[in-house]
């Protein structure tokens, strides 16, 4: 099953390789792994979203709680939290197929952040499902380069 | 965000005089009660070793290995209950560590470990001696520090020793560089800790909700069962866990890392069970219908296939770590709390409510027919055996010596015929099984308990591997003996290799495998342990026929120095009772 993991941690070196540790060290591969400070700059927000057996995982989240550096875990169920991803994208957009790609990013709230003669940047946020509807309609065009923040959660 | 610890006694926060980076560890290492530390120098350490030469609070203790500096730290802390404290320079230094890391995280030994680093600008640039210590050690540690600035050394110490101390008991790193400890500072002791994660701080205790169930559990139940562990050692509970035995009048089996918690001469002990362990310890286990695990963690040694165990029973499980509930095996009722204050409200409440125990007469009749008939047992034959030794041995003492253990077949008879009326008596690297732990784990605890007879039972494949230690006993007068089983091979290898490998022997001799030693070739025996022995300057013999046993163990005991009795013994005994790995109470082997 698909996860997303919280973890609000001390903001000092080495907390990301104690983290990332547990999962590895389990044989979990991290679909997605976000890290910045919170408001708080003593603190920062890990976010992980990972696939894994129940069991595994929650012995896995139970040990994080044990780190010294780990102030909580929260691990999202369906419906619970706000999910949301932010992306740059490297788009191929020529003098014929620009005003299209235009068109697309306007229905889904997306930005040209970027133009040059043969590419467009784009700058777009939404949940899992919006990214990838966006990202089916856009591959045409031809992606050039991605990246994304992976998955952000914050409680509702 | 921030919980504060509990008040201590130590002193409030103190501004010490202006003094370099090594001397703040030093004297933090006072404040936290150390008086004795196994360090071994180099260059990254070695300011380290020279505010350790400017204070006579603390004896450093020179090991002749790392890796033995770092067992006899783990050793004296089994042994004392307390933090136990070992150093290394950086580099090769520090990774000899890694082994007792380990081994006290998998047996949650408080263990500080100490290694200098190389100065902070050389970090990262494959200096000289440059390891990534705290990265090589993330997995095995509770927690593990690098300091960078030397005004956080008092802070760091103090929280190391906390952490390796508080919960449950674990191995610390701390990685200094060179430069901080030559930093010139003016340090500000604290008088406290804190940590941001809550749970730290924080001691859980079971509700009464929770034990008057277990309770009920108890009263309804027809063949309950005590499964004990080490954590009721390391939580000082060995009291409490008595007297509720006893008042309920339920059996208790232990594991190795929990002997001694129990009497073993009290009739209700069923002494220790698993892989090697009493076939009625682990009938009783299989059979209960009612199993209270104490302390402990369902271990694969411990269970078998873990689907099979205890499968008619209704499992509690009392730990101070959450993460070990239904870790390994699914049970109906997990308590997270703090043992001894589970085992003495339980206590309370037994007395408070005239808890009436349930009749168990039959099943005890079971379980003491089971222990009368199928005892520990072995063959005499026409040789001293290793089974015999331990059981001399454990007659000649009284049962009041401490053992420690190398690993292997005679880490199993020195837990099956001695018998452990008290704990940290039994002193064994279990969890991760280190050969090499046994002599220097006795130099820690004969340092940790000097009045008291500490012998390593070890074998000859398991003591070779830190031999060096023998210098350490010479010099620093430390009257620890050494009782090698010495049967040539590397016995628990060659018995699995007898039981599942059709006896090929893949590299489990030790001399020369065309004309091997054994009591019926005494000129073949290899290597010629006295002789090492007395190259150290280290009183030795060795002891051949069966009639001289008894009088060389005695005199062993009674030498005043460390003492190495070679005790030549066939290859062929094979530990029993043994569960196969993996496999289940049917299919014990009994002989």
């Amino acid at each position: 099953m698909r996860h997303t993991i919280s973890i609000l941690v001390e903001n000092q070196f080495g907390v990301l390789a104690r983290v990332a540790g547990m999962f590895s060290g389990r044989g979990f591969n991290i679909d997605s792994l976000n890290v910045a400070p919170t408001h708080d700059k003593a603190f920062s927000r890990i976010t992980v979203v990972l696939k894994g057996n129940d069991s595994a995982l929650d012995l896995a989240i139970k040990q994080l709680r044990k780190l010294v550096n780990v102030v909580a875990v929260t691990d999202f169920e369906q419906g619970q939290a706000v999910l949301r991803e932010l992306l740059l994208i490297k788009v191929k957009a020529n003098a014929q197929t620009r005003a299209e790609i235009i068109q697309i990013c306007d229905i889904f709230r997306a930005k040209i952040v970027n133009v040059a003669a043969q590419e467009v940047i784009v700058e777009m946020t939404g949940n899992k499902n919006k990214v990838s509807a966006f990202l089916n309609l856009i591959e045409p065009f031809g992606i050039l380069e991605l990246a994304r923040t992976g998955q952000l959660a914050l409680t509702r | 965000m921030k919980t504060s610890s509990e008040p201590t006694e130590f002193p409030p926060p103190e501004i010490g005089p202006e003094m370099n980076g090594a001397d703040v560890v030093v004297q933090s290492l006072i404040r936290e009660g150390v008086d004795v530390i196994f360090a071994y120098p180099g260059g990254a350490s070695q300011e380290l070793h020279q505010a350790l030469a400017r204070t006579d609070k603390i004896r450093t203790i020179l090991p002749r290995h790392e890796q033995g500096g770092s067992f006899a730290a783990e050793g004296y802390a089994r042994v004392k209950g307390e933090v136990g404290v070992c150093m290394a320079t950086s580099g090769p230094g520090a990774t000899n560590l890694v082994s007792a890391i380990a081994d006290a995280y998998m047996d949650s030994i408080p263990l500080v470990s100490i290694t200098g680093q190389v100065y902070s600008k050389f970090i990262g640039k494959a200096a000289f001696q440059e390891t990534d210590f705290y990265g090589m050690t993330l997995p095995v540690v509770k927690h593990s520090y690098l300091v960078m600035d030397a005004a956080e050394l008092p802070r760091i110490i103090k929280e190391a020793f906390h952490l390796a101390r508080s919960g449950r008991p674990g191995p610390v790193v701390i990685d200094i560089p060179k430069d901080v400890q030559q930093a010139r500072l003016r340090p500000v002791f604290p008088s406290t800790v804190e940590f941001a994660n809550p749970t730290i701080a924080h001691t859980p205790e079971a509700s009464d909700e929770e034990l008057k169930k277990v309770l009920e559990l108890i009263a309804s139940a027809q063949r309950p069962i005590i499964y004990s562990g080490g954590g009721i050692i390391s939580a000082e509970a060995c009291e409490e866990l008595r007297a509720f035995a006893r008042a309920t009048n339920i059996s208790v089996a232990t594991t190795l890392m929990g002997i001694g918690a129990f009497p073993e001469n009290d009739p209700l002990s069923l002494h220790w069970f698993g892989m090697h362990g009493a076939a009625y310890g682990n009938w009783a286990v299989d059979q209960a219908d009612l199993v209270l695990c104490l302390g402990a963690r369902f271990d694969d040694r411990i269970t078998g296939n873990v689907d099979e165990f205890a499968k008619q029973a209704r499992i509690v499980h009392i730990d101070i770590d959450s993460s070990e509930h239904n870790k390994n095996k699914q049970v109906l009722f997990p308590i997270v709390s703090d043992i001894k204050y589970a085992l003495g409200r339980l206590n309370e409440l037994i007395a408070a409510h005239a808890f009436v125990p349930p009749d168990t007469r039959a099943w005890h009749a079971q379980l003491d027919s089971w222990k009368r008939d199928h005892p520990f047992t072995y063959v005499e034959g026409p040789h001293i055996t290793s089974q015999e030794a331990v059981k001399v041995l454990y007659e000649l003492t009284k049962g009041e010596a401490i053992i420690t253990t190398g690993v292997g077949q005679h880490q199993m008879w020195a837990a099956q015929f001695y018998r452990y009326d008290e704990p940290r008596r039994y002193i064994s690297s279990l969890g991760l099984g280190a050969m090499g732990f046994g002599y220097p784990a006795a130099l820690g605890a004969k340092v940790a308990a000097p009045d008291k007879q500490v012998i390593d039972i070890d074998g000859d494949g398991s003591f070779a591997m830190n031999i060096q230690e023998l210098a350490t006993a010479k010099i620093e007068k430390i009257n620890a003996k050494a009782l090698i089983l010495n049967n040539q091979h590397l016995g628990m290898v060659v018995q699995w290799e007898d039981r599942f490998y059709n006896s090929i022997r893949g590299n489990t001799v030790l001399g020369d495998q065309e004309d091997i030693g054994s009591p019926d070739n005494p000129d073949a025996l290899y290597p010629d342990f006295v002789k090492i022995a007395d190259g150290y300057g280290v009183k030795g013999r060795r002891v051949i026929k069966r009639e001289e046993l008894r009088e060389a163990i005695q005199e062993m005991l009674d030498h005043d120095g460390p003492y190495v009795l070679d005790v030549i013994v066939p290859y062929t005994e094979h530990v029993i009772p043994m569960i196969p790995a993996g496999k289940t109470v049917k299919e014990m082997i009994l002989e």
